[in-house]
Parts: structure tokens; C-alpha cells; sequence
């Protein structure tokens, strides 16, 4: 933990760091003197770790709080499920950002947030003192909303983190008999990663065609249509799965059987081999320590100039965890984006100066429909001084006219250059 | 509140001068492209690195991906979303990378 001697070492750099700066002055904000703490590891947290250590020039003091002893994307991760990767292809460490970037990773959680003291404290390593706090918790599942569902996530995974459910749900699929049902749940949205339920339907299906192909693939989807890239998607479900796979909207889930694998809608049951169901969401667990109501009970609403909390100096949040600006979607490109704006905030701020009025932010998202083509949505959002938010630019940002093999590729730079951008 | 007094002195400056830029936009706007191209434009991927590339020759293509003129998958898209002279910005950011 940061103790006090070592608290007031860096306010004394931050106090000389008039006289320090002139052999050290270099554009990037590297007057900005200070300790910034980051919670979660993810997307967000850990490109911010990484931004804030570089554009200060080594002149921030960093620590990232992160629960687990490596990142594992989300993001390809419905390879992995559909058998086309595995696990160490889509797991990165830490080390990079410790080794190359000089930021201080402590493997722990929050237990409080006093935002009044600066101060967070965590469940092993006592308490941490900040100058700006970030947080990038992601998504808590809402559990409770699916009767039945606490305590069987072994039994019913929702691999919607990725990690030890990932290769759960991939080791339940190849269990699964020849001849078996696969049922997935998409709740209602907003849920993270929009496409992500289409994608993985693709490639589970993908999967049985080849290797299981008396099986079946039953979407039970919350919403009422496909919630993204749905021409695309729905090409591949009518033409590439079209007898393995049974896309139904309008498919609430109201409870689970644990022990049967059955899902049960208001009007009907669902027998599954293997049940996968996605739960609703929320802002992660820390962002409930705030003293701030979240908007709808669910999801933290920032001034977008800063990404700081509304109602709470100091406290930045990213991500999956927010209440987006129109059209913005809960994707990782989109915290790491959020994470570089929140990060040149910080580094003015710290230095003394006004944040930059003028940010920008651009989405791209992958998905694949079958092990070789590949699908994309874009888009631009650009801050909005009236409206005080972010507006994505009419007339670009788009979708793919088909399913290609180009992008497959594009896809797989993708995920290497964001890991990178990240971790590296 | 120092930021406050911050944004205050900034409204302030801004009426004798129209533009006060942050003089880090052109590092925050590059940052965007960081995604896919890598961090400040070193990819390590299979899409193309930007740094150190000749401004001129970036700019140029940002330009005919924008107008269509050179087929793109999902460029067009993109560089339809920045203005002239952020692409600009972008495109001296990126040259001045090595």
C-alpha cells in the first residue's frame, strides 16, 4: 500500500515539480504532478494506467487495483467458445504495464470509497490515498432477476467475463451430445458488448454445424430484434444456420432450472444441454460505494469533458459501467477511447489547466459469422458544447455491405493493436 | 474550485482570442486511432502503422478514403467522422512519430 512517507514523498515531487520541470518540460502534460489510482484493469483501466504514465512523461504516480493476476479479453473470446482460439491467445499480463511503464499493480479489490478524504481503501492492502481516482469496474450481473439463477453460474454460465467461464461454457459445448440443444439468453438492453450474443450464437452454431450438426442452437432473445448488425446477423442465421439455428425474439427469461437446464419464458419452457444465459446488468459493484444515485439504479452519469462523476470530485468513471452518450455503445474500444480523454483531463487538470473542450471518440467493433468472414459497425462521436455530450457524426460510421474475409484479418490486427495499446 | 476558476479564466481568454486550443489536441485526436493502428502508430498488427509516415501521403489517403476515391472496408467510415483540420492534426502527429 501507499503509506504515508511514501504519500508525502510524491506531494513533495508534486510541490518541486516547479523546479523539476524545466530540464523535464515536454509537451504531453508532463507539468502534472501527482498519484491517480485506478480500479479495474479492463478495457478503461488499464489503457488509462498505461496513458497516464505516458503523456506525463513518468510524471504521474500510478497504481492500478485489479482483482485478477492477468487480463483476459472479452473480446475474441466467442472464438475460444466456438473452438477457434484458446484461452493464452486472448490473455495478456500485466507485467508490461509494472516493467516498461512504471505503474504500480496491486492485485486486491475496494471495500470503501471516501471521495471527501481521497481515499480508497482495499480488502488486503489497506488504504490508498489519490489525488484523481479512476474507475473502470465494468458490469455486475443482476443475478436476482432470473429466479432460480444465484448460485448455479457453474451450472449456467454466463462467460459474459471473460475468464474460467469462458473455458467453462467452451468445455460444456464440446460435452454436449450430437443431438443436444444449446439454448443462450440475451437480456433486455442496455448489456455490454452489443453484438456480442449475435457473434457467439455464429459460433457456437458454427461449431455444431461442423462437428455436431444433429444439434441445435436456441436464442432467446429479451429484446425485440437483433440489437446490432442485425442485416448482417440475420443473414447468417437464414443462410449459413439455417436448420441448427432458432433465433426467437421477444424471449424474456422469467427463471431457471439449475438441475434440469431448463429456462422458463412466461409462455413456455426451455430444455437445454448446455444453458447459457446472459444476465442483466449494472455499473461494477464500486461505483455503489459513491454517494451519487446511479441513473435507472444501474449505470453512473460523468461530465463527458472530463469523465469525471457527477456529484463527485475527483472520482473519473469509464466504460461499461456508464450511462452513454447517445448511440455510444458499452464496448471495449469504446472505454479504452473514454480512457485517453479521461487521461488528458487529468494530466491538465493536475497541471493546473482547463480540460480540452473539443474531445473526440470513435467505436469500432469485429464480429465474426463464421470462422473466416467477419462483420463491422463504426462510428465517430464527436463533444457536443450545447448538449454537453458526446454526438456521433452523421454520415459516417457504418456497417459492412456483406460478411468478408478482409476483415477477418482486420479483426485479428485489431485485437493485437488494442491489447497492445493497453498492456504493451 | 481551481478547475472551476480554471474554466473561468478560460471563458475569460476566449473572448479576446477565438481559439484557445489545448496544446495537446493533436496527441489526444491521434489517440483515436491508437485502437487499430497501434499506440501512437507503431502497429503490431496487420493493419498499417501510421508513424513516421510523410504527412502529405497520410493526409492524402485519409482524404480519398473520405471521398471514396480509394476503396476501404471501413476507412471511409471513419475519416468521414473528423473534420479537414483535425485530420490535419492527426496526420502532423503521426509524421512526427519515429
Amino acid at each position: 500500500m501507499l503509506n504515508r512517507r511514501e504519500f508525502l514523498r510524491n506531494a513533495a515531487l508534486a510541490a518541486g515539480g516547479a523546479l523539476a520541470l524545466p530540464a523535464r518540460a515536454m509537451p504531453g502534460g508532463s507539468k502534472a504532478r501527482g498519484h491517480v489510482v485506478v480500479v479495474g484493469g479492463g478495457f478503461g483501466g488499464a489503457t488509462a494506467a498505461k496513458y497516464l504514465r505516458m503523456w506525463s512523461n513518468a510524471g504521474i504516480d500510478v497504481t492500478l487495483v485489479e482483482r485478477n493476476p492477468e487480463f483476459v479479453s472479452c473480446p475474441m473470446s466467442n472464438l475460444v467458445i466456438g473452438g477457434l482460439k484458446q484461452m493464452s491467445e486472448i490473455t495478456v499480463s500485466y507485467d508490461n504495464l509494472r516493467d516498461r511503464h512504471g505503474v504500480r499493480v496491486i492485485q486486491d479489490e475496494v471495500v470503501a470509497v471516501d471521495a471527501a478524504a481521497n481515499r480508497i481503501r482495499l480488502k488486503a492492502n489497506g488504504d490508498l490515498a489519490y489525488d484523481r481516482l479512476i474507475l473502470a469496474p465494468g458490469i455486475d450481473f443482476m443475478v436476482d432477476r432470473i429466479e432460480g439463477l444465484a448460485g448455479n453460474l457453474e451450472r449456467i454460465p454466463h462467460a459474459w467475463k471473460a475468464g474460467p467461464q469462458t473455458s467453462l461454457l467452451r468445455s460444456q459445448l464440446e460435452a454436449m451430445p450430437d443431438g443436444g440443444v444449446f439454448a443462450m439468453h440475451i437480456p433486455k438492453a442496455p448489456f455490454r458488448c452489443p453484438p456480442g450474443p449475435y457473434e457467439r450464437a455464429c459460433m457456437v452454431a458454427s461449431y455444431l454445424k461442423a462437428h455436431k450438426p444433429r444439434s441445435k442452437v436456441i436464442v432467446l432473445d429479451a429484446n425485440g430484434e437483433i440489437q446490432s448488425k442485425k442485416a448482417l446477423f440475420s443473414k447468417a442465421f437464414e443462410s449459413h444456420y439455417k436448420n441448427i439455428l432458432d433465433y426467437r425474439p421477444n424471449s424474456e427469461l422469467r427463471s431457471v432450472d439449475a438441475g434440469s437446464r431448463t429456462a422458463m419464458l412466461d409462455f413456455e419452457d426451455v430444455k437445454a444441454d448446455v444453458l447459457n444465459v446472459i444476465p442483466p446488468q449494472r455499473a461494477g459493484g464500486v461505483t455503489g460505494m459513491l454517494d451519487v444515485p446511479l441513473i435507472n439504479d444501474r449505470w453512473v452519469d460523468v461530465d463527458w469533458l472530463t469523465m469525471e462523476a457527477k456529484g463527485v470530485e475527483r472520482v473519473h468513471v469509464l466504460g461499461d459501467a456508464l450511462f452513454p452518450a447517445p448511440t455510444m455503445p458499452k464496448s471495449g474500444h469504446m472505454a479504452n477511447q473514454q480512457a485517453k480523454v479521461a487521461v488528458a483531463a487529468i494530466l491538465n487538470l493536475l497541471a493546473g489547466e482547463a480540460p480540452s473542450t473539443e474531445p473526440v471518440v470513435m467505436n469500432t467493433c469485429y464480429s465474426f459469422v463464421d470462422p473466416k468472414n467477419v462483420v463491422h459497425v463504426a462510428s465517430v462521436h464527436q463533444y457536443d458544447a450545447t448538449r454537453k455530450t458526446f454526438l456521433p457524426v452523421e454520415g459516417a460510421g457504418g456497417l459492412s455491405p456483406a460478411a468478408n474475409e478482409l476483415e477477418a484479418k482486420f479483426a485479428t490486427g485489431w485485437a493485437k493493436n488494442i491489447w497492445a495499446d493497453m498492456l504493451a | 474550485m481551481r478547475y472551476r476558476t480554471c474554466l473561468l479564466v478560460l471563458a475569460c481568454a476566449a473572448v479576446t482570442a477565438a481559439h484557445a486550443q489545448d496544446p495537446n489536441l493533436a496527441r489526444n485526436l491521434a489517440a483515436t486511432c491508437a485502437n487499430c493502428h497501434g499506440t501512437n502508430g507503431k502497429s503490431v498488427g496487420a493493419n498499417e502503422s501510421l508513424a513516421g509516415e510523410p504527412k502529405e501521403k497520410i493526409l492524402r489517403k485519409l482524404q480519398e478514403f473520405r471521398s471514396g476515391e480509394k476503396p476501404a472496408t471501413i476507412m471511409k467510415q471513419i475519416a468521414s467522422g473528423y473534420t479537414d483540420a483535425q485530420l490535419d492534426m492527426i496526420a502532423t502527429y503521426y509524421a512526427a512519430q519515429n
